[in-house]
C-alpha cells in the first residue's frame, strides 16, 4: 500500500506545555484512520500540523509525499479539512462560501459551479444556496462545511469531530459520506471522541495521550489485545456478595451493575465453570450469564490509564 | 491544476479581497473608525475657521483616504481568528503573503471608492483640480499605502479581539493626521514638526494633493511618489514578516 500521511518524531511545545512528544505514524492511501485521545491529548495540534496551519518544533510530516515544511502549498492542494468548530463564513451565502473555497484551490469556474450545485443538492442545501450561513442550524452548517471540503475532490480528507453535537440524521449522513469517499479512494483522517463512530468507520486507530501515541492498530486487534478486559456478566435469583465472587480464580476485577455483577478475566471459560459451581454450592439459580468482549471504549480507557501511569 | 505561480496566488488573493469586501465593509468598527469618526473630526476642526476652500478640500480628501483605506485592514485578521475562519484559510493552498495582499486589496478598493465622495463634494463646491492624472495616481498610491499600513497594524499583538487592534490602530492614526499637513500645511509647520511629518506617509499624499489643486508642493511630486512607494514596500514586507510569525499564535 502507498503511504498517504507520514509523520516522524513530531514535537510541538506551547510555552511550558509539551503538546506533542515525538509522535510517528503512517496512514495508508484509501484508509480511514481514526485518531482518538482525551481532551488536551494533542489531537488538534497534530491535525493543525498535518494541514499546514502550524509548524512542528521538530520532526517531519508528509502528505502524499509532499513535505509540509518544504512544500506546504502542494500538500495543502491535495487535502481538505472539516474543522471541529463550524466555520463557514456566516456573512456569506452557502453558494458564496463554496465558490470562495473553489477559488482558493484554483478550481476552474465551470467546474466549481457544477460541483457546488451537485454537492448542495446531495446534502439538501440547494434550496438554501442563496441564504446567509448565519441562518443555518448547526447540522446545516456542518453539512455546508463538508460540501466546502468535498468541492475540490480532495485525496486526503481531515475531519476533526465531524459529528459532534449533530442530530442523528445529520451524523449518519456525514458517516455515510465518509464511507463513500473512502470507497472511492480518499484517505480519511478522522479525529473523534465517539468510540462507536471510530469502531464503525475506521480501518485503523491511533490512540494519543499526553502528546504520545499509546497504540496504533485496527479496532478489532486492539480489542483482542486487551484480553484482561474480557468479562462475564452474571445475575442470580437472589442477592450475592460481590466479595465472594471476586475470589473466583482468574477474576481480576468485579463491578456491580444493578442486579448483575461483571467479572473481568482473561479466562471467561474457567470463570463460567466456577460460577456454576458457586451457584450450586450456594443454592442459587443463574438468571442470566453472558460473556462480554471489551468495547473500544474499554480499550481506550485502559490504554489512557496505562499510558498515563507510564 | 497544480499551479503555484505568482499569477495563481494573485488570483487567490483576489478571491480573498472579494470575500473581505462582501463581509467587512458594513461592520461596525469599519464604519465608525473609517467614516463617522474622521467625518466629525473634520467638522470639529474646520467649521467656523476661515480656511481657504482648496486647503479644506485637501484636508477632507487626505483624511477620507487615510481613514477609509485603513478601516478594513486591521479588523480582518482578528475577526477571522475569533470566528475560526482564519484556521480554514490557513489550511488552504494560499500563501500568507497572498492572503495579506487580498486583505490589502479589499482595503485599497474600499478606501478608493469612499474617496470619490470628497472629490464629488469638492467639484460641487467649486474646487478646481489642475492635475487630474497626478491626483488619481496619488490616490492610488496613497490608498494602497494606507491599506498596507492597516494590515501592518493588525500584525501585533497576535490577538483575536478586534477592539484591541482598532484601539492600537487609532492610537497610531490620530496623531498622524495632526502632523501630516491635513490641518496645518507643511510649509507653515515649525522645523521639528516638519521632521516628524516626514515620517508620516499621509504627509506625502497631502503634499501631492496640494500640488494637484493649488500648484504648490513642499517636497516635489517625485519625492512624494517615491516616498509613498517606499512606504508601501516597507509596510507590506514588514506586515508579511510579522504576520507569518504571529498568525499561528492567534489560533
Amino acid at each position: 500500500m502507498e503511504t498517504a500521511i507520514e509523520t516522524k518524531g513530531l514535537t510541538k511545545t506551547f510555552g511550558e506545555i509539551q503538546a506533542l512528544n515525538g509522535i510517528s505514524f503512517l496512514v495508508e492511501r484509501g484508509e480511514i484512520f481514526g485518531f482518538l485521545g482525551p481532551n488536551g491529548a494533542g489531537k488538534t495540534t497534530t491535525i493543525r500540523i498535518l494541514t499546514g496551519v502550524i509548524k512542528p518544533d521538530h520532526g517531519t510530516a508528509t502528505v502524499l509525499g509532499y513535505d509540509l515544511l518544504e512544500d506546504p502549498l502542494k500538500a495543502k492542494q491535495t487535502m481538505a479539512v472539516v474543522p471541529e468548530m463550524a466555520n463557514a463564513y456566516i456573512d456569506l451565502t452557502a453558494w458564496q462560501n463554496l465558490m470562495l473555497i473553489g477559488e482558493l484551490y484554483g478550481v476552474p469556474r465551470k467546474k466549481r459551479q457544477e460541483r457546488g450545485t451537485e454537492l448542495l443538492q446531495e446534502f439538501a442545501l440547494y434550496e438554501r444556496r442563496n441564504h446567509l450561513a448565519k441562518g443555518f442550524s448547526k447540522g446545516m452548517k456542518q453539512k455546508l462545511i463538508l460540501c466546502m471540503a468535498l468541492l475540490t475532490d480532495p485525496q486526503v480528507l481531515f475531519l476533526d469531530e465531524p459529528t459532534a453535537g449533530l442530530d442523528v440524521e445529520s451524523a449518519r449522513l456525514i458517516r455515510d459520506t465518509i464511507r463513500e469517499r473512502s470507497e472511492s479512494g480518499t484517505t480519511v483522517f478522522l479525529s473523534t471522541h465517539n468510540m462507536e463512530e471510530a469502531n464503525q468507520l475506521c480501518d485503523r486507530i491511533a490512540v494519543i495521550n499526553h502528546g504520545s501515541i499509546a497504540a496504533v492498530d485496527s479496532p478489532e486487534h486492539l480489542r483482542m489485545k486487551s484480553s484482561s478486559l474480557k468479562s462475564v456478566e452474571v445475575s442470580f435469583d437472589k442477592p450475592v456478595s460481590v466479595d465472594a465472587l471476586s475470589k473466583i480464580r482468574t477474576v481480576v476485577q468485579t463491578t456491580k451493575l444493578g442486579d448483575k455483577v461483571r467479572l473481568y478475566t482473561d479466562d471467561p471459560h474457567s470463570v463460567i465453570d466456577d460460577l456454576t459451581g458457586y451457584a450450586r454450592s450456594e443454592g442459587l439459580r443463574i438468571v442470566s450469564l453472558n460473556t462480554i468482549a471489551p468495547t473500544l471504549e474499554d480499550v481506550f480507557l485502559r490504554l489512557i490509564e496505562e499510558h498515563g501511569a507510564d | 491544476m497544480l499551479n503555484y505561480s505568482l499569477s495563481e496566488q494573485l488570483h487567490r488573493a483576489f478571491a480573498v479581497a472579494k470575500k473581505d469586501l462582501r463581509i467587512y465593509y458594513k461592520r461596525g468598527p469599519v464604519l465608525i473608525f473609517g467614516l463617522i469618526m474622521p467625518f466629525f473630526l473634520f467638522l470639529s476642526f474646520f467649521i467656523g475657521r476661515a480656511i481657504p476652500l482648496p486647503h479644506l478640500f485637501i484636508g477632507l480628501l487626505g483624511m477620507t483616504i487615510f481613514f477609509s483605506s485603513m478601516s478594513i485592514g486591521p479588523a480582518i485578521v482578528p475577526f477571522e481568528a475569533r470566528s475560526k475562519n482564519l484556521e480554514r484559510l490557513m489550511s488552504t493552498p494560499i500563501s500568507v503573503w497572498a492572503l495579506l495582499v487580498g486583505d490589502v486589496m479589499a482595503s485599497f478598493l474600499y478606501g478608493l471608492a469612499i474617496s470619490i465622495v470628497p472629490i464629488i463634494i469638492g467639484l460641487i463646491v467649486g474646487v478646481t483640480i489642475a492635475q487630474w492624472a497626478l491626483l488619481v495616481l496619488g490616490m492610488l498610491l496613497a490608498a494602497f499605502c494606507f491599506a498596507c499600513f492597516g494590515v501592518l497594524l493588525s500584525a501585533y499583538p497576535p490577538t483575536d479581539i478586534p477592539s484591541t487592534v482598532m484601539m492600537i490602530s487609532n492610537l497610531v492614526k490620530f496623531p498622524l493626521v495632526f502632523i501630516s499637513g491635513v490641518f496645518i500645511p507643511i510649509s507653515e509647520m515649525q522645523g521639528w514638526m516638519r521632521i516628524v511629518a516626514s515620517f508620516s506617509p499621509l504627509t506625502y499624499f497631502t503634499d501631492l494633493a496640494s500640488y494637484c489643486v493649488q500648484g504648490v508642493t513642499y517636497y516635489s511630486v517625485l519625492v512624494d511618489c517615491l516616498a509613498l512607494t517606499g512606504f508601501i514596500l516597507l509596510f507590506l514586507v514588514v506586515a508579511i514578516k510579522i504576520h507569518e510569525r504571529t498568525m499561528p499564535q492567534r489560533l
